[in-house]
């Protein structure tokens, strides 16, 4: 019982998750549409050289030292895969966002709150 | 506001997973204390959401992005301890499986988005509803907003700090810098601007409007504090 009354309590925040990230490609689009580039201080190797004419010896060194799976949550290929493409790895990030995030603090919590008892 | 890999310097980003560490300690056993188990779905719902919000990249127009974080409504609704363990977990998350924000980078960005922002807004909001007497739920999502702006620009303004030492601390002989290349001088206004007047206000906006409607759903249990010490 207490189970069912909880989930109907949050059952309309999941439902805003999900809605969250389908309307997620947005912030994929919007700044392509707009012509808005990496956010200060987030810049590519590539980039940095070409802002301030050279790339600083550590940041070149240390820029590529973890390789992500899914790239800012584009497909492995990177920048270079079909937008409609990116937009689909955007909402799977999106949802394995919300998988491993929820998942990751709800037993975090469990864990902590659940030793008071 | 994600610091990638190769913009801090060992020093830096060294002492930010130090100051980070005991802090996660603290938090877990505050959260233990005082976190009820009605709350705990909230604490998962809290870290999703803001790694959700930081998707939603807001342009610049021919400029640059930015984003809000949601820190300062999850601090209102698990507590800034709580926040500050939700968030890490979305940071970790994203710097891992997305690389956004670095790997060496993990400590410093918990720092500034989980930790300061959080705090700071929390802070903020508490002060501002105590100063004004504000006990009308509308004028609280408003200083809930206030907040948000606030919280997201001191997060900024410790990110700015950050960049802004690297050449301070690492520049060679040839006068290049090893790491982020600009000083202080440049970082702080490059940061604070877009923070203050676009992606703060988006955050402000964000969190009046949860917490306005939160006031006035089923949940507004949710706003009144998970323990009144997680504050301290």
């Amino acid at each position: 019982m207490s189970f069912s009354r909880e989930f109907r309590e949050y059952r309309k925040f999941l439902v805003a998750l999900v809605v969250l990230a389908l309307l997620s490609p947005l912030g994929l689009y919007m700044p392509r549409i707009l012509k808005a580039g990496s956010a200060w201080g987030e810049w590519g190797v590539n980039e940095i050289r070409k802002i301030a004419g050279y790339a600083p010896a550590g940041m070149e060194r240390n820029a590529n030292l973890w390789k992500a799976p899914m790239p800012d949550y584009g497909p492995p290929s990177g920048e270079n895969a079909p937008l409609s493409r990116q937009g689909i790895f955007y909402i799977l990030s999106g949802f394995t966002g919300i998988l491993l995030c929820g998942g990751g603090a709800w037993l975090l919590g469990r864990w902590l709150a659940g030793e008071k008892k | 506001m994600h610091i990638p890999d190769g913009y801090l310097g060992p020093p830096t980003y060294i002492a930010a997973y130090a100051i980070c560490a005991p802090l996660w300690a603290v938090a877990a056993r505050k959260i233990r204390r005082t976190l009820d188990a009605r709350r705990v779905p909230l604490l998962a719902i809290s870290a999703a959401f803001s790694f959700l919000v930081m998707m939603f990249n807001i342009p610049l127009p021919g400029a640059t992005t930015g984003h809000a974080v949601g820190g300062v409504l999850i601090a209102i609704a698990v507590g800034p301890w709580g926040a500050f363990l939700s968030i890490s977990i979305a940071l970790v998350i994203q710097a891992l499986l997305f690389g956004d924000g670095g790997i060496t980078a993990i400590g410093a960005n918990c720092l500034n988005i989980a930790f300061v922002m959080p705090f700071a807004g929390y802070f903020a909001y508490k002060i501002i509803s105590r100063v004004a007497g504000i006990s009308s739920g509308k004028w609280k999502a408003i200083a809930a907003g206030i907040a948000g702006w606030f919280g997201l620009n001191a997060a900024a303004l410790a990110t700015a700090v950050e960049f802004g030492i690297q050449p301070l601390l690492h520049t060679g002989a040839d006068g290049r810098a090893f790491y982020a290349p600009y000083p202080l001088s440049v970082a702080i206004p490059a940061m604070m601007l877009e923070h203050l007047i676009v992606f703060g206000v988006v955050e402000g906006l964000v969190t009046g409007l949860v917490v306005r409607y939160l006031q006035q759903s089923r949940s507004a249990w949710m706003l009144t504090p998970a323990g009144e010490d997680t504050s301290e």
